[in-house]
């Protein structure tokens, strides 16, 4: 394989992981927007969502769409009763409170996920075909292409629905002002029901992506760490921003791990992200100054 | 008859008591002016007013209705509709987006309805970018201005996209919190011209917080004053101009004399 040909192959992979970063960041950007509140519980979150369709996939030997769309509703519930019996109560606590408030919700469903299937690792019906894609002569992983296919897909409609949906122009509005928003009649509480609902469905699929790349244990929301980074990279408040940094992170795994040797592969992102915040502290498009936490 | 009733409403913050008794009445399709000195209690009444803060006591009626205990989310489809002291827009979006966001409450589809933007909710939310079009923002001469972002306008029209917003649910209620602040003179004319128009358009009942008696004088109706939390006078214009403790509670706000500029 001519040079040309690897830097190609391991960029196009790369940006194929990137696409998970970016959903699970944008599950976090929503969330964060809307609330200010860094959910820490996003990683397991996405990790609940796919056990939920292993259960339904295999156990159940459900269509795999069926078994999407029930994870999909099942998280969904999930976030919601956790926004209405833990978050609502702390509204108006120190935002700091709320996030080691996920954090705890993060601990409690990895804990369950432990007991309920053990730390064997499953592997997920092959959801996407495994057969290679050809670009030329350029072979690129089957699974990574079409999750990124899926990934693409699913951050345009989140976007389309942002500018253009009501709930989204009022998630806008909640974000950029949130006293304003409750004197415009939005309920804001509602709005941030739905951002909880919405990342959780976000997760899903990202964890169901994620897992048939790889294979499903409870630490699969270990993911939501290399996503911290992403997010703190493109600014924890833009959806732009997340989008380009995981994609860029995805892609600078994918070069370490094509020229570096194995340790330094784990760290680079993470020497990416504090370079840039030296640089420009709130993120690459970041726009307001943001908690710090 | 009275669009706002409240009756002996008290406010307090700890040990502060910013509204002692206070009885205001607004009443049907008039202009009625709130006016003292600074820390009077006048943007704390306009609160209580649209939800955001619940009174120690009193009660406050619109219609004849009590709406005391309603969160402030539900007010705005009861047609109450306000601006704010320090301009409250939302950044990052634009002048339409702003005031399309003021007729939130009136659009049918609920928001995770919305969400899915099919069907029904697209003809609602495009009708209602039409009618914003062709009354609110021709009305207040925003239409050239509809796809900037609003923190890029400059401050007069900012106030203008406010009060936009606040009209396009077509309110009952209008309460304007110092609507001519910081502006200059033909700003504050436009301003004045403006609430005219719009009481005289669609008969909206008008609460008005403002410091500058001239234009107290010229556009209200009615004049209700604060002063350290208690409402010390109501009536005509006229007559407050002749109020003895109304002339010297201002006297006893250096700065701000009953005839001249805003304090
Ligand atoms: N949220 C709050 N917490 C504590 N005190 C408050 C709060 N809101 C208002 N106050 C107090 O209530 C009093 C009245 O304030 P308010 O803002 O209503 O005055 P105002 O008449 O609008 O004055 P200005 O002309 O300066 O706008 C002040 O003493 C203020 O400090
Ligand atoms: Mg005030």
């Amino acid at each position: 394989m001519s040079g040309l040909q690897v830097f190609l192959e391991y960029t196009l992979a790369g940006i194929a992981t990137g696409g998970v970063y970016t959903l699970v960041g944008l599950g976090f950007v929503l969330v964060f927007k809307a609330s200010g509140v860094f959910n820490f519980a996003m990683g397991d979150m996405m990790m609940a969502g796919a056990y939920t369709f292993y259960l339904c996939a295999v156990v159940f030997d459900l269509h795999w769409a069926v078994a999407l769309l029930i994870a999909v509703v099942f998280s969904c519930a999930l976030a919601w009763l956790i926004e209405r019996t833990v978050l609502r109560r702390m509204m108006g606590q120190p935002v700091i409170a709320v996030v080691m408030a996920t954090f705890g919700i993060g601990f409690v469903l990895r804990g369950i996920a432990a007991i309920a299937f053990g730390s064997e690792a499953y592997q997920l019906p092959a959801l996407l075909p495994r057969a290679p894609f050809f670009i030329g002569d350029i072979m690129l992983p089957g699974k990574s292409v079409r999750g990124f296919v899926l990934t693409t897909g699913l951050c345009g409609a989140i976007i389309l629905f942002l500018r253009y949906s009501r709930a989204g122009i009022a998630l806008r509005a909640t974000a950029a002002d949130q006293i304003t928003a409750y004197a415009m009649g939005i309920n804001v509480r509602r709005v941030f029901a739905l951002t909880w609902m919405a990342a959780a469905a976000i997760g899903t699929v990202a964890g169901v992506i994620a897992a048939s790349v790889t294979s499903l244990t409870p630490d699969l929301g270990t993911i939501g760490l290399n996503v911290l980074g992403v997010v703190i990279l493109g600014g924890l408040n833009s959806v732009g921003g997340v989008i380009v940094a995981g994609l860029f992170i995805g892609w600078l795994e994918a070069m370490t791990a094509a020229y570096l040797p194995g340790d330094i592969r784990e760290i680079t992102p993470y020497i990416a992200v504090l370079a840039m915040l030296m640089i420009r502290p709130y993120g690459l498009f970041g726009t307001r100054p943001v908690e710090r936490i | 008859m009275s669009a706002l009733e409240v009756c002996d409403l008290t406010l307090s913050f700890g040990g502060i008591s910013a509204l002692s008794g206070v009885s205001i009445v607004a009443a049907d399709g008039q202009i009625t002016a709130v006016i003292g000195p600074n820390g009077a209690g006048k943007t704390s009444f306009f609160n209580v007013v649209s939800g955001f803060y619940r009174p120690t006591a009193g009660r406050v009626l619109l219609d004849g209705r009590d709406i005391t205990a309603l969160p402030p989310h539900r007010r705005p489809a009861l047609g109450i509709a306000r601006t704010f002291q320090n301009i409250a827009l939302f950044h990052g979006m634009t002048v339409l987006d702003n005031i399309k966001l003021g007729a939130h409450t009136q659009l049918q589809t609920g928001l995770f309805g919305a969400g899915l933007f099919l069907g029904h909710a697209r003809r609602e939310e495009a009708e209602l970018t039409r009618r914003i079009q062709s009354d609110v923002a021709g009305f207040l001469e925003l239409d050239t201005h509809a796809d900037k972002e609003v923190q890029d306008l400059p401050y007069g029209l900012q106030r203008r996209v406010e009060l936009a917003r606040a009209l396009a649910a077509r309110p009952k209620l209008l309460l304007l919190d110092e609507p001519v602040a910081g502006m200059n003179r033909e700003e504050k004319q436009a301003m004045s011209r403006l609430i005219l128009d719009i009481r005289r358009q669609w008969g909206t009942t008008i609460l008005l917080i403002e410091h500058d008696m001239g234009m107290v004088m010229d556009l209200s109706d009615h004049v209700a004053v604060l002063n350290f939390g208690r409402c010390i006078a109501t009536g005509t214009p006229d007559e407050m101009g002749r109020n003895q403790e109304v002339i010297s509670a201002y006297l006893g706000e250096p700065g701000a004399p009953l005839a001249g500029q805003a304090a």
